[in-house]
């Protein structure tokens, strides 16, 4: 087992390179974009020495490098801020403090992750089943009437975005058919239940348009291992069709599929926005973008470098299933 | 004897396309008695691999069209029902396919696959039928076989996976072996010791063969009878020992003529009927050349037969690819390009891998040099390294007097037109988006020193010279068949008028009749233009053929080199005598001698060890 370990101190140091240039790139463009964050935390009513004041306890006062500098001293030794009347100790992953509400990032993050989390998680499971599913029964039931409709199914989710089916959703099923509440996020472990009756709308939303993504891939992947030759021996042996695509078939077409979920799901943790907002989840998505529009620069680089992590892990796993699922992969 | 195992009659197989249905076989009759073997010979396209499938019912649901009668073992193929069809396959008639990689399944051990066939056919366990696994293994000599069994493919060798999947076939004790060209993947060492195995088990289970291939080498030593099959007919048939001393049909004829023999110069062939026969072929292919001429120009005092009634402009004089006798080699003084200790090593410690190893060699101007090696014996890095496509770890490489093997990029690019390559794929070397002209024009536009009319007024000269329609310029590579996609990658390597042209298995993907025509081209271009070539291939024949003094390669090294007649007639390296006696020849009777001599020396071995 040199190949694992190996491939996992490279994948941590290829992490932390992402990360840095990640929020190296944010705090310069944050540097070099107009507006004054402390005009904006302070209001509209402040007076310029008020704003001054305000700028020196952020540290805005300090050159752009400095400032990234002491926050990367944060996040290894952590952080006390004054807050003009006492102090507040931010321990040692210290992505700062919102320049808005003087909130420590880690404890918003903290905060809005659970709701993204479970909308990433369970919309991926349903847009797995969905999708491979349909791709599955379409590649094999090639050329009949199941996969003209599955083909059409997949093509409209393909092509619907994400709110309109949202839109849709809420409409027949919380205004017409009364059947749903209107969503409102529920915690996890307040009520498990309601948990999941709130969410189901979001996650369908989400899940009908990757589903038909992935029902394509599915179906293209499947089809393509069909045709190769070690699936001709065993037929040409007398294996029967339902044991060929399981036991012969089935592994070569869903690697790909394991290679894209993976990053999809990152990518879902930096925040469906766009799902977020329009179910009211309080999750990250929604809280980046208030945060970009307020320059609130220490809760948009915190919100960013967890979305570059879960993709980078994601990656990494994806990586890692690859190589297990065909033996031929080297790790590297 | 009563029914024969295997009974085809007016076999019919269509395959529809976007442009009507494509007709592969054609009414096709034989027989195939229990424990006989048959040679299904052809060239791509003939439909003898549409025909093999057709015997196990393969093209069910592939949207085939098959009409006839197909009996073997007393299944009728086309109407028996599913589990019928199961239970032949594999059970009754096994078959062997290709190329051993890709017929096995990556993703479990050799043995586990070998098992689960068997247990289609058999009630038996698990661990009865993983017994029964490395049984067979061991059978067609898998050393360790318990142990190897539990190895992936990708971890075998080819000749292994080749054997491999005879010992899948062998597993269910079936009455009839279909082997699909079972040997065309493999090194030439490794074939003679797949067919031997073969001819072993057959001898020793009594079960009856099939074997299609493109090879007549490789069926004039293992089967009894011989079908020749052309556009999806039968041309000749008979057994395979009057067949191929005296074919009746004038295709088959053909067929042999185009083979290339070990034993030098082939006697002249070009009688009337296979010049008419092979016309007609060569046009229905879309080969604009006299092939006539080229399939009879190994003689060396053909008079140029056709080359008046549709002369392409190169065929002046015959080409004469079969000159290994009398030829002497240049003066030395004539050296072009001297390599000095090259050795290539790829990636980095522990892994490191020495590919060439101080290889020393010497091209002449105007000359021919063989490179001949088995998979994996360098020969690619060497020719590579020899026009600074790949740079060297060490060794020099002088050409014309001047050491290029470390100049920087800048001061080589002058050389770079001098110094050109061919390569074997014809297919994935064209770039599939540019028209064939703009591809053979790309190293004259890089140049800059025509313009743009010069630049297309050339390359037609070049598709002319090499036997193409000048007005084929704005054509695509998928336009041309194998052989016309070599003739464009020839055109391109002389667009530069290099003088040196390194040919990588130029004609190794190509039919017997179209190798024989580029190897022909080959030769008429360096007589005319006083090229010199370096020729790898792994095929022996051919290398005799074109070559004036030919090398050995073997693990990196060069084991023996000198005139062709000195290395091919008084081979002293005991590695070329092994290649040179694992040649198929086409005579059955020296054919089985061989074996025999091959089985002495195996035992030899043995009993050494």
């Amino acid at each position: 087992m040199t190949g694992l370990p190996a491939f996992l101190v490279r994948r941590f140091l290829q992490a932390v390179l992402v990360l840095l240039v990640l929020a190296a790139v944010l705090y310069a463009v944050f540097y070099i974009a107009p507006g004054d964050a402390a005009r904006l935390a302070c209001g509209p009513k402040c007076s310029t020495a008020q704003v001054a004041q305000i700028r020196g306890q952020m540290g805005l006062d300090d050159p752009v490098y400095l400032q990234f500098w002491h926050f990367l001293q944060g996040i290894v030794t952590g952080h006390t801020y004054s807050t003009g009347t006492g102090s507040l100790h931010c321990p040692a992953p210290c992505l700062g403090q919102s320049y808005r509400t003087g909130e420590l990032v880690t404890h918003l993050i903290a905060e809005k992750l659970p709701a993204t989390a479970s909308l990433a998680l369970g919309a991926m499971v349903l847009w797995l089943v969905i999708g491979v599913g349909t791709g599955l029964l379409s590649a094999l039931r090639r050329g009949g009437i199941t996969e003209r409709l599955l083909t059409g199914f997949t093509l409209v989710g393909v092509a619907t975005p994400v709110f309109i089916t949202g839109i849709l959703l809420l409409l027949v099923f919380c205004s017409w058919l009364q059947w749903l509440p209107y969503p409102s996020y529920v915690s996890l472990t307040d009520d498990p239940q309601q948990w999941a009756w709130n969410l189901l709308l979001p996650w369908l939303a989400l899940a009908l348009v990757e589903a038909a993504k992935y029902a394509r891939l599915t179906r293209s992947s499947m089809l393509e291992t069909l045709a190769e030759d070690h699936i001709r021996t065993f037929r040409a042996y007398g294996v029967g069709e339902g044991a060929v695509v399981r036991r012969h078939a089935l592994r070569g077409a869903l690697t790909p599929v394991i290679a894209l979920s993976a990053l999809d799901l990152g990518t879902m943790f930096g925040g469906a926005l766009l799902t977020e907002t329009l179910f009211g989840i309080p999750g990250l998505g929604q809280q980046l973008v208030q945060s970009v529009q307020l320059k609130d620069l220490p809760v948009v680089v915190g919100i960013v470098l967890v979305m570059g992590l879960a993709v980078v892990l994601a990656n990494a796993v994806a990586d890692v299933l690859y190589a297990l699922a065909d033996r031929r992969v080297v790790l590297a | 004897m009563t029914t024969p195992l295997v009974e085809v009659a007016g076999l019919r197989i269509e395959f529809p396309t976007d442009g009507g249905s494509v007709r592969a076989v054609d009414g096709l009759d034989f027989t195939l008695g229990a424990g006989r073997a048959l040679g299904l010979v052809g060239e791509s396209g003939s439909g003898k691999s549409a025909t093999a499938y057709a015997l196990l019912g393969l093209h069910r649901g592939t949207g085939a069209r098959v009409s006839g009668t197909v009996r073997v073992a007393g299944t009728d193929v086309l109407a028996a029902d599913d589990a019928e069809l199961r239970r032949l396959r594999g059970g009754a008639a096994a078959m062997v396919f290709q190329d051993p990689l890709s017929a096995l399944d990556p993703y479990y051990a050799i043995g586990d696959q070998i098992a689960e066939v068997y247990r289609v056919h058999h009630r038996v366990s698990k661990s009865a039928a993983r017994a029964r696994a490395v049984e067979v293994l061991d059978r067609v000599g898998i050393a360790d076989a318990a142990r190897r069994s539990r190895s992936r493919p990708h971890e075998f060798s080819g000749g292994m996976r080749q054997r491999a999947l005879i010992a899948m076939a062998l597993a269910c004790e079936p009455r009839l072996l279909i082997a699909d060209e079972p040997t065309t993947a493999l090194d030439v060492t490794v074939q003679a010791q797949i067919l031997d195995l073969l001819h072993e088990l057959r001898a020793e289970t009594g079960m009856a063969l099939l074997l299609v291939t493109h090879d007549l080498g490789v069926v004039a030593g293992s089967v009894d009878d011989i079908l020749v099959m052309r556009d999806g007919t039968a041309v000749e048939r008979g057994p395979v020992a009057s067949v191929l001393d005296a074919p009746a049909a004038a295709y088959t004829r053909a067929l042999l003529t185009a083979v290339p023999r070990l034993d030098g110069p082939v006697p002249a062939a070009a009688d009337t009927d296979v010049e008419a026969e092979t016309e007609t072929d060569v046009e229905a292919d879309g080969e604009p050349e006299n092939a006539a001429a080229a399939l009879s120009g190994s003689a060396e005092d053909t008079p140029a037969v056709a080359a008046g009634a549709r002369a392409p402009s190169f065929v002046k004089d015959q080409p004469s690819p079969a000159r290994g006798a009398g030829r002497v080699p240049a003066a030395d003084d004539g050296a072009l390009l001297v390599a000095e200790g090259l050795r290539r090593e790829f990636g980095r410690g522990r892994h490191a891998f020495t590919a060439v190893d101080d290889v020393s060699l010497t091209v002449r101007a105007g000359e021919t040099l063989g490179v001949v090696g088995e998979s994996g014996s360098g020969k690619t890095t060497l020719g590579r390294m020899l026009v600074r496509l790949l740079d060297p770890t060490a060794g020099r490489v002088h050409y014309r007097g001047r050491d290029i093997a470390a100049l920087g990029e800048k001061a080589l690019r002058p050389l770079r037109r001098e110094l050109q390559m061919v390569f074997q794929d014809p297919v994935s070397s064209l770039n599939p988006r540019r028209s064939i002209g703009e591809s053979i024009a790309d190293p004259l536009r890089a140049e800059g020193r025509l313009t743009d009319a010069a630049v297309v007024a050339r390359v037609k000269d070049l598709l002319d010279r090499v036997g193409l329609d000048p007005d084929w310029y704005h054509r695509y590579p998928h336009e041309f068949s194998g052989g016309q996609r070599q003739r464009v990658g020839i055109a391109r390597a002389l667009a530069p008028e290099p003088k040196l042209i390194v040919c990588d298995e130029p004609v190794s993907a190509l039919d017997v009749t179209t190798q024989a025509q580029v190897v022909a081209l080959l030769g008429e271009l360096q007589r005319d233009l006083g090229l010199a070539l370096v020729f790898i291939a792994h095929d022996l024949a051919v290398v005799r053929q074109v070559s004036d003094r030919v090398a050995v390669m073997r693990g990196g090294r060069i084991v023996e080199s000198g005139t062709v007649d000195e290395v091919y007639d008084a081979p002293q390296d005991p590695y070329t005598k092994g290649l040179l006696a694992a040649v198929p020849v086409l005579d059955p009777a020296e054919a089985a001698g061989r074996r025999e001599s091959r089985r002495a020396l195996r035992d030899v071995m043995v009993t050494a060890h």
